[in-house]
């Protein structure tokens, strides 16, 4: 066995990379329940994958197939039931789990310097992700597949230009037809998860070069021994192997008692609409995405005239004069004001509905400026102020209820005194405030002294 | 690839623990093995068939499709029985005692259950093509006593389906599965005395 | 802990949510409410005679066509000489797809729509929805088929199982100007009693909730399998893991 180890180390730095990155890879020893996650998130791929080859062994690509073929492999293919629930579920249990991994970077300041590039490519994972799950959404071809695609395909119609002509050019065709539903299971089955592997592998990369974060946010490669491995660090292998091992074991208690004894979670993780083949003569009463698209979608949703009027022009107005304020430099005042400038004439001259897939999209940009809105010297919340705490915890209530709000018709009155749509409008603009007053927050916030060792709170 | 495994608790453990994860491993691959086994759907275009010999005439074969597999149906006349018993010395497996090319029914002289009519899968045993009819004697060589060719590889077997020595094919062709429902209908497929058939 | 506020505040809120909204719109059986209905698909005699009816009754004009017949002799203990014999009409063999007996053209010029397969109606409605919507059938005079439905307003299918259940007639109440369903009424009685005739729509919608994932039975009993065996797997893991853990701490 050591002799064909040293053999393959002479050819390939196999001994080299397994200690670098697993049993000699030093992670902080004070890793909570939020630290599962990250690999909780390769453990749903893994299952996403295997489950997605082996429906794709059975599934057809074709307008006239493709949801007799779902219902075949829930029947005549042997355990096909299984594995299409392993698929369905995973989807769902993916955002479950990346949203959670995505709220331990936030808490714990995790995408501060150096770690900005490691969450500037989970982003990108995250919108890579959100591709997939709408791509993946259409191939099953049922009522809410059909027009759930259709109706977001033509927001690309709401680009001015060249929205029309991007729209059929992702179609295929002047609605949603054959010709997209062959394209998307092309993107679902190869380009999008090989793009996903990629990513990932790079994600982990950068973690790894400069090592993980902790819930103190204390840097624990400042204090080494007189080997060189930090003091508050332990070897990923055997500690945190053996640990994400529970954490696994767990997260699939969880995932199968969903698989299999409710699958369909109420119509949440497969939707009722979703069990009658596409027609394009008849739109179910309420469209909806999934849940883990509905922040986005309410967004989208709450941008109406109103809000663009009374809500995004004094928006834009106060921040453009917050700004030039607070900072000194002659040249980005100048620069503040002209984009306030344009913006203000956009708002005038565009449609809202132009302004709601700006905003959808800008809620997702946003995430990417995280790194440089947060001025704060601390990166855990254990050592940030209340200021910050507030936010966050606001912020996430906002997410929380932007998303059942994206379930339910704007119209209605589901929360308490005003319409949905209002209280869309309202969080939309909570939402924004998170990062738009970060700067501020951040400098002004009351930190608390960051020890120089882990603690374990 | 741990030092630590001097720890005798730890090693049971570790011991016990993985034991576990192959078996649950082990179970959790039997759904995407079995899914790759034919559907229900494919069982079902598989199921047997019925066919109508009542027309056939003596000396005359009638192709029928089972399982995506060419059957030949050959009612043979009373000379090509008779050859049956002469051309046995050139044969391989005369007495079809290679279980698996024929159900126990047809371990016989005529690999039939009744005499004339023979039932046999037409896929040769060597490599997969399907072979040509030369039921006349004397059509491919004078010595030949009638039966089937194979153009690909040229194996050849008698009026029986019984493969030649010195040819690439290694058994006799395939006897499936058949019952008569009635004298002149045969059901492919399905064993006599209404045992479960081909899946 | 530090986080514990912000579990606060998002707790509430998770658990309000799916309480108001079952994901799908409200009033799912429209205008009316939804009569509950006692779904077990262990109850195989339920089963058979939900077969039975839906065999006999639905099968002429409503496809079931992601259903082959011998599947649903296997899991409702019926042999296949039975269904050869008694349900075998509208197919040549027992691996067929359950496909109706009427032409969709034909089907779709007589009723000018055609009627829709069934398969999977019990998951896009509701079993809920079916049990009300058989039992909510009415005379009505000024609709086509003579027939209306509470549930579903000017469906074009008539009430197939009028015989049992006999003729209803729907009661109105006009309430700020707007006519609501209020009771029915039996005019003439079928051969069945209307408590007969509910047990009859239960053993069809709970055939029907089969129908539309014959792999239900199979997949909860199988569930609490791998959760013992997770359960196990837990433990031993944990294990493992303080052992491991013991020289950190």
């Amino acid at each position: 066995m050591q002799k064909l180890l040293a053999w393959i180390d002479e050819r390939f730095p196999a001994t080299k990379v397994w200690e670098e990155h697993v049993s000699k890879y030093y992670a902080p020893k004070n890793f909570n329940f939020w630290y599962y996650f990250g690999s909780l998130a390769m453990v749903v791929l893994v299952i996403q994958i295997l489950s997605g080859i082996f429906l794709t062994m059975h599934y057809k690509p074709d307008t006239g197939l493709a949801f007799a073929s779902v219902e075949y492999i829930m029947r005549d293919v042997p355990w096909g039931w299984l594995i299409r629930y392993l698929h369905s579920t995973g989807a769902s249990f993916f955002f479950i789990v990346v949203y959670l991994h995505m709220f331990r970077g936030l808490m714990y300041g995790s995408f501060k310097g150096p770690r900005e590039l490691v969450w500037i490519i989970g982003m990108v994972i995250f919108i890579a992700l959100m591709a997939e799950a709408f791509m993946g959404y259409l191939l099953p071809w049922g009522n809410m597949s059909y027009w759930g695609a259709q109706v977001i395909i033509s927001l690309f119609d709401a680009i001015p230009l060249v929205g029309p002509a991007l729209s059929e050019w992702i179609r295929g065709d002047f609605v949603v037809a054959d010709a997209t539903l062959n394209r998307f299971f092309s993107l679902h089955v190869i380009a999008v998860p090989l793009l996903l592997l990629v990513l990932v592998f790079l994600h982990i990369v950068a973690l790894h070069k400069v090592g993980s974060n902790n819930p103190d946010g204390v840097d624990i490669k400042k204090k080494k021994d007189a080997k060189g491995v930090p003091l508050d660090g332990i070897a990923f292998h055997p500690y945190y192997t053996v640990k994400d091992t529970v954490g696994t074991v767990v997260f699939l208690m969880f995932f199968s008692a969903v698989v299999f004894f409710t699958p369909e979670v109420g119509g949440w993780f497969l939707e009722h609409d979703n069990f009658v083949p596409a027609n394009i003569l008849n739109t179910p009463p309420d469209i909806k995405p999934l849940w883990y698209f509905t922040p986005f979608y309410s967004i989208l949703r709450a941008t109406t005239e109103e809000l663009v009027r009374f809500g995004l022009i004094p928006f834009v107005v106060l921040l453009a004069a917050l700004t030039v304020v607070s900072i000194r430099n002659i040249k980005a005042k100048a620069v503040t004001i002209l984009a306030a400038v344009v913006l203000l004439v956009g708002f005038l001259m565009l449609e809202a509905k132009v302004w709601g897939v700006v905003l959808m999209g800008l809620s997702l940009v946003l995430f990417f400026f995280l790194p440089w809105l947060d001025r704060s010297p601390v990166k855990s919340i254990r050592y940030r102020g209340w200021m910050y705490k507030t936010t966050l915890g606001i912020f996430v209530v906002s997410f929380v209820v932007l998303g059942f709000l994206g379930t339910r018709n704007p119209g209605h009155v589901d929360l308490i005194l005003f319409q949905n749509v209002r209280w869309a409008q309202v969080l939309t603009v909570v939402y924004f405030m998170f990062f738009l007053l970060m700067p501020w927050v951040s400098t002004y916030d009351k930190t608390k002294p960051v020890p120089e060792r882990v603690t374990w709170k | 690839m741990s030092k630590k495994d001097v720890d005798p608790q730890r090693r049971t453990l570790l011991q016990a623990t993985t034991a576990v994860g192959v078996v649950g491993a082990g179970f959790a691959a039997v759904p995407f093995v079995k899914s790759m086994t034919p559907s229900a759907r494919a069982k079902a275009a598989g199921a047997p068939v019925e066919v109508d010999i009542g027309n056939l005439q003596p000396g005359k074969v009638m192709t029928v499709e089972w399982q995506g597999k060419p059957v030949w149906i050959l009612r043979r006349s009373p000379e090509m029985l008779k050859s049956l018993q002469e051309v046995e010395p050139k044969l391989v497996d005369p007495k079809s005692q290679v279980a698996d090319q024929q159900p126990s029914y047809a371990q016989n002289a005529t690999r039939s259950i009744k005499p004339e009519v023979l039932v046999v899968i037409g896929i040769c045993t060597h490599l997969g093509c399907s072979p040509k009819k030369e039921l006349a004697a004397g059509s491919i060589s004078p010595d030949w006593e009638g039966g089937f060719y194979c153009p690909c590889h040229g194996s050849k077997f008698d009026l029986a389906g019984r493969v030649y020595k010195n040819v690439p094919a290694p058994t006799n062709l395939k006897v499936p599965q058949h019952t008569y429902v009635t004298d002149s209908r045969i059901l492919i497929g399905v064993d006599p005395k209404a045992k479960k058939g081909a899946a | 802990m530090k986080k514990l506020p912000i579990l606060f505040l998002l707790l509430p809120v998770l658990l309000l949510a799916p309480a108001l909204a079952p994901a799908s719109s409200e009033g799912p059986c429209g205008a009316v409410q939804c009569d509950r209905v006692k779904v077990d698909l262990n109850d195989k005699p339920s089963l058979q005679n939900g077969a039975r009816i839906f065999v006999n009754y639905c099968l002429s004009c409503h496809s079931a066509s992601y259903m082959r017949y011998n599947r649903m002799g296997q899991d409702l203990g019926i042999s296949e000489e039975l269904i050869t014999e008694n349900l075998l009409f509208a197919a040549d063999k027992i691996g067929d797809l359950m496909k109706a007996v009427m032409p969709k053209e034909d089907a779709k010029d007589w009723f000018g729509t055609a009627p829709p397969d069934l398969t999977l109606e019990a998951r896009a409605r509701s079993p809920e929805w079916i049990y009300t919507y058989l039992r909510s059938f009415y005379r009505d005079n000024k609709s086509p088929s003579g027939w209306n439905n509470t549930v579903f307003p000017n469906v074009a299918m008539p009430h197939v199982l009028y015989e049992w259940q006999g003729h209803q007639r729907a009661v109105f109440k006009t309430e700020k100007g707007m006519a609501h369903f209020e009771k029915f009424e039996l005019e003439r009685p079928g051969t069945l009693s209307p408590k007969e005739y509910d047990k009859a729509m239960r053993d069809l919608t709970n055939f029907m909730v089969y129908l539309g994932e014959p792999a239900k039975l199979e997949r909860t009993q199988l569930g609490v399998y791998v959760l013992i065996f997770l359960l196990v797997f837990l433990v031993l893991a944990y294990l493992l893991k303080k052992a491991y853990w013991k020289d950190i701490h």
